[in-house]
């Protein structure tokens, strides 16, 4: 497993928590140089000491930024083979007749528009390799792209467009003739701090626990490490044919009814 | 592939079906590279010139059975040979499979019920065969024990004059989804996905194209073959291994949390 993408160049997007931040640890353990971005420095700067990766804050949701930010990278590391377009939130997300246009639109800027942004400017990026026009681009939807939430309806949207997204970009990129694969992780319920803080702070912590874990017919929540494992492959040359899918990795939460 | 040899898969025992040719047999040699023993079946006898020339290559961890994925004795014989000589089964490969096209009026019943048979009953009868063995086994590696079935693209997405075909490789992901299901409420240490490749160089390929040309649809079958790069975004046609990089993966422990899904190998193919 180690140094299956060695000498690739890899950019993670909102890498400093979460499946992000495994993301970081699986391409880096496996051979990559490894670029994250987010906005929490102090997080990013005990995971850059870890993994040796670098960070670079970075919202993605800001279009004015981003060629600088893909400048640095080409200037250092002269190239760019593998983006995992990760960064996302639901802050201030709540169902359609509640939600604010301010928190819908925060959604929409990251969850959406920063995710065109990501693989926008990694193909760009990409395009240029020295090699010719090379690359692995995974987008982080969700399972909740198939199965929406009443309560978080940004964030349903939001992660089923970016599987239209994905797609779009897989073809143009077969049109141009570039060798630039994209494809969409859909992640079920994965126990990230941010859900293990959900839970915690629930009224009754227990019961929340038994939600989460019971959503999956494999009554668990995934792991971050398998997420990116996932990530990893899809990341890889052993993928070389899978472009414009979508991977549920969901312990069978979206394969159909669990029956009685 | 850049990890051949790497010996993941050391001390798990596979079976697939139709391992002799095509997506089957990159599945055998790439298991074999990854350090795991394999059972393999396939129509031809024993002794025929292709089971012993690729049964030779193959080596002392591969070992062969020949089955008919239609009958459930020859089953009962594969499940035997398994037993006897490993006592344990990790990974199962429902690769067998055939095709058929033409226009639905112009069917048999007779080919439609020999793809029914072959491309899912073949399919169930491997899963019913070997579930009591992968559970049992399943718990001693990580990620569980591995069922993985072949579907296509064409299960997915319907095409013209190819009704019968997707109609079997749409039977193959759902039921691969009731099973994975079933496993895991179960508690039984088995996942279960399904394989949807595109256009594969295999030799089940050349063999439809050639009747396609037989049938005055194409001048050879390399007009086909461009035909079917033209329709993929990435431009070209999938190499076995590339499939067989998907089933390894499928096999393994990065895998762990993946049940119920359906992996789609197109190059773009149903994106569009």
């Amino acid at each position: 497993m180690e140094n299956r993408l060695s000498g690739k160049v890899a950019l993670v997007t909102g890498g400093t928590a979460g499946i992000g931040a495994g993301a970081v640890r699986r391409l880096a353990a496996d051979g990559a140089r490894v670029i994250f971005t987010g906005s929490n420095a102090a997080a990013a700067e005990v995971l850059a000491a870890e993994t040796g990766a670098r960070f670079l804050g970075h919202r993605v949701e800001d279009a004015a930024a981003w060629p600088g930010l893909m400048a640095a990278i080409a200037r250092d590391h002269g190239r760019l083979d593998i983006a995992f377009a990760n960064a996302g939130t639901e802050h201030g997300d709540a169902s359609v007749e509640e939600i604010g246009i301010e928190g819908w639109n925060h959604v929409i800027a990251v969850n959406q528009t920063g995710v065109m942004l990501t693989v926008q400017h990694a193909i760009r990026a990409m395009k240029a390799n020295p090699d010719g026009p090379t690359g692995a681009i995974i987008v982080n939807s969700s399972m909740n792209a198939h199965r929406a939430m009443g309560n978080f309806v940004a964030y349903s949207v939001s992660k089923a467009a970016v599987v239209a997204l994905v797609k779009s970009a897989a073809v143009h990129c077969g049109n141009r003739g570039y060798r630039i694969r994209v494809n969409a992780v859909l992640p079920g319920v994965v126990e990230t701090a941010m859900i293990s803080n959900l839970i915690e702070t629930a009224t009754d912590p227990a019961a929340a626990r038994a939600a989460y874990t019971g959503m999956s017919p494999l009554k668990r929540m995934a792991r971050v490490e398998e997420v990116a494992g996932l990530v990893a492959w899809l990341a890889s040359d052993e993928a070389a044919f899978v472009s414009g899918s979508e991977y549920v990795i969901d312990g069978a939460t979206t394969a159909g009814m669990m029956g009685v | 592939m850049s990890n051949l040899g790497a010996q993941r898969l050391t001390g798990r025992v596979a079976f697939v079906s139709g391992g002799l040719r095509g997506i089957g047999l990159a599945c055998v040699e790439r298991f074999l590279a990854e350090g795991a023993q394999v059972v393999l079946s396939d129509l031809d006898a024993p002794d025929s010139e292709l089971a012993r020339a690729t049964l030779d290559r193959l080596g002392a961890n591969a070992s062969y059975v020949a089955a008919n994925v239609t009958r459930e004795e020859d089953w009962e014989r594969a499940r035997a040979l398994v037993a006897e000589r490993h006592g344990r089964l990790h990974i199962l490969v429902n690769n067998a499979g055939t095709d058929l096209t033409g226009a639905v009026e112009t069917l048999s019943m007779r080919d439609w019920r020999r793809i029914m048979d072959i491309n899912v009953d073949g399919v169930f009868l491997g899963v019913r065969t070997f579930t009591p063995l992968l559970a049992e086994s399943g718990g001693a590696v990580k990620g569980g024990a591995s069922i993985i079935n072949v579907s296509s693209i064409m299960g997915l997405v319907g095409y013209s004059e190819v009704s019968a075909y997707n109609a079997s490789k749409g039977a193959v992901r759902l039921f691969t989804k009731g099973i994975a299901i079933e496993f895991a409420l179960k508690k039984l240490p088995i996942r279960a996905n399904s394989l949807h490749p595109g256009f594969v160089v295999t030799p089940l390929l050349r063999e439809g194209f050639q009747r396609w040309v037989d049938k005055g649809v194409a001048a050879d079958p390399q007009v086909l073959v461009d035909a079917m790069c033209a329709q993929t975004p990435m431009g070209r046609l999938a190499d076995p291994a590339e499939l067989a990089s998907a089933a390894f993966f499928l096999a393994g422990e990065d895998s762990a949390y993946m049940t119920g899904a359906e992996l789609v190998i197109d190059g773009g193919w149903t994106a569009q």
